[in-house]
């Protein structure tokens, strides 16, 4: 088991911003609604875009500090099209399903949600099914 | 509550946020995908992110339910209900473009931020995929 301590340390991070966001305004830190209400939602948008940059924010400041991302191999056929195809998938899924990992997962779950049980369990089970027999005909 | 002070604890979430996906591996789709595909080799390491961070949400919206409401607003953000057909297709979509590539929603935004070209790309088409399940689901605003 290698890299669990960031990867706890990271963890605990994210409850905590979900947690600051929960406390203070009551809301949801999932991103996917936050992102696509920054742009659909009715009412007061601009808090979501505060969201979003503080998001892009904090990851540039941790790669500034703890190292940068890993470059990802250069692009080529294949690996464009599955990104354009995932992102496609993810977005269509996350708002018909309303959310994903964040709102879902470290939200939902928290608020004790049979919904986001339900839906954590589906999006677990397919993506790794997805990672492990069909990813690897695509490389 | 002005705007002011809403914003300030938006942005300060959504920083922590960020650096929680970055520092954890979660923005790194080599490492997400290590951890979604099972077999020799499989990486469980970033089980311990939703471990980490369910460790603080459930016993924290736990105490926040018992006081009643959030600090600075009325009401927490209302509960939908039922588990219902669009809800289950909509995770097992998420899941297979999950699968495929490694970004969920949050590592993308940050690693589109950060110029990695996959991100650059899925970010966009997140968007446009989002777009047609509106259009196909008829989802009022």
């Amino acid at each position: 088991m290698t890299e669990w301590m960031p990867a706890l340390g990271g963890g605990l991070l994210i409850g905590v911003a979900a947690l600051l966001l929960y406390a203070t305004l009551g809301r949801i830190a999932g991103v996917s609604n936050i992102a696509y209400g920054g742009i659909w939602a009715a009412g007061d948008r601009r808090w979501r875009w505060v969201f979003l940059a503080g998001l892009i924010g904090g990851g540039w400041l941790a790669a500034l500090v703890f190292g940068a991302l890993p470059a990802p191999a250069s692009p080529a056929g294949a690996s464009i099209v599955v990104a354009v195809i995932a992102g496609l998938l993810v977005g269509f899924g996350t708002r018909l399903g309303n959310g994903c990992t964040s709102g879902h997962g470290v939200c939902g779950l928290a608020r004790l949600s049979p919904r986001s049980l339900a839906s954590v369990l589906v999006f677990m089970a397919v993506g790794m099914a997805t990672a492990t027999l069909l990813r690897p005909l695509l490389q | 509550m002005t705007d002011t002070h809403s914003f300030a604890v938006t942005g300060v979430s959504g920083l922590l946020f960020g650096a929680g996906l970055v520092i954890s591996g979660m923005a790194d789709p080599a490492r997400v995908l290590g951890f979604l595909r099972l077999g020799p080799g499989w990486d469980p390491a970033l089980a311990f992110v939703m471990g980490g961070a369910l460790a603080v949400t459930l016993p924290g919206y736990a105490l926040l339910h018992r006081r009643g409401q959030p600090l600075f607003a009325p009401g927490f953000s209302p509960r939908v209900a039922g588990i219902d057909a669009r809800l289950l297709a909509g995770a097992a979509i998420f899941g297979l473009g999950w699968g495929l590539q490694g970004y969920c929603p949050g590592p993308a935004v940050v690693a589109a931020g950060l110029g990695q070209w996959p991100a650059l790309l899925f970010l966009p088409a997140m968007f446009v995929g989002a777009w047609l399940s509106d259009l196909v689901s008829s989802r009022g605003a």
